[in-house]
């Protein structure tokens, strides 16, 4: 398969480079990325990644879009409150870049579907964009269990987080935060706040880690949790080892299937 | 000169002409000459540099008198 003129055109500016090239951009236009959570990380991660070319995203999200959810989730237009928002966002990309095809997933992951909508499309690359412990808990394991590659991020007030899991090759969320706080002990964007743009930056990151590892270029954030404080301007890349005890991929693992840890009762509406 | 294959990117603004000359790089061997057709100005200033940077060597240039230049290029010659 041979990219169109229009496709030459539209990806100039990555293809030019001479870690992507027309190749490259193929890679991309074959490459399938997961998004779970479509709010402050996930909006603009799938923006990016559509306007890149990635030829596949699946979105999954059971929420319908908020009025307070437009201070950050740029891919929903304030006449998009009240719908659901894997369709919504598959409308905003589809009139983006006709050559991405979005599978929506309106649904909650749980231990019972992640690993069938990991599965579906048989993605590349997983970005966690959720907003409460025991589903990034679910993303990790199931990601530990399948080998797959994932990119882990937080956002809260003026601070953001993330890190990139590669199978085997460093850490894994576990192996730094062993289990999730108990619920409520840590406030959710809709308790403490967050800037609205904490997302873009953070979201923009597990972009590129999606694109970097889709292309093989570069060094990922595998190994290292980066962190970003937006009120001193400062980012830090803290180093990080596997821990031979984690208790999912650590020598001896003791968890071995995956587990629905208990969602504190407003943690769960609109992070 | 005898070239492998021939590409004319007069046509086309850039970057869109540095865009074709690097996919049609891409499909030869290494080592094969492309001859490439391009307009005076803005794509004679600035492919041979570009060419250059990717490790492509610029076996000959020449100046058709026509508003068109011709360059010869040798794949991965600098590599």
């Amino acid at each position: 398969m041979s990219l169109t003129d229009k496709q030459l055109e539209r990806y100039s500016r990555h293809i030019i480079l001479k870690e992507i090239g027309g190749k490259g951009q193929q890679k991309i236009l074959n490459g399938k990325v997961l998004i779970i959570g479509a709010g402050g990380l996930g909006a603009p991660a799938a923006m990016y990644l559509a306007a890149a070319g990635v030829g596949t995203i699946g979105i999954v999200d059971d929420d319908r879009v908020d009025l307070s959810n437009l201070q950050r989730q740029i891919i929903y237009q304030t006449e998009d409150v009240g719908k659901k928002k894997v369709f919504s966002a598959a409308e905003t990309i589809k009139s983006m870049n006709s050559d991405v095809k979005v599978i929506p997933y309106a649904e909650r992951v749980d231990s019972k579907n992640i690993m069938d909508i990991i599965h579906d499309q048989d993605y590349d690359f997983i970005i966690d964009g959720t907003d409460n412990f025991p589903v990034k808990f679910l993303i990790n394991d199931a990601c530990v269990f399948l080998n797959k590659p994932f990119s882990h991020a937080g956002i809260i007030r003026f601070q953001g987080q993330t890190m990139t899991y590669l199978p085997h090759q460093g850490p894994c969320y576990r192996c730094i935060f062993e289990t999730p706080p108990p619920p409520d002990v840590v406030p959710t964007c809709k308790q403490a706040g967050v800037l609205g743009v904490m997302g873009g930056v953070i979201g923009s990151i597990q972009a590129t880690e999606a694109l970097k590892y889709i292309l093989g270029v570069g060094h990922l954030l595998n190994g290292y949790l980066l962190i970003y404080d937006a009120l001193t301007m400062t980012f830090r890349k803290v180093q990080i080892n596997h821990n031979e005890h984690c208790t999912v991929c650590g020598d001896i693992p003791s968890i071995t299937t995956l587990i629905d840890y208990e969602i504190s009762g407003c943690s769960w509406k609109r992070g | 000169m005898k070239a492998d294959n021939i590409i004319d990117i007069t046509n086309v603004v850039c970057p869109v002409t540095f865009v074709k000359l690097k996919i049609e790089l891409e499909n030869m061997k290494t080592g094969k000459i492309l001859e490439v057709i391009l307009n005076e100005g803005e794509p004679i200033a600035n492919i041979p540099r570009s060419l250059k940077d990717e490790g492509h060597k610029i076996i000959d240039v020449t100046n058709n008198d026509n508003g068109t230049y011709t360059l010869f290029v040798k794949k991965d010659g600098l590599v």
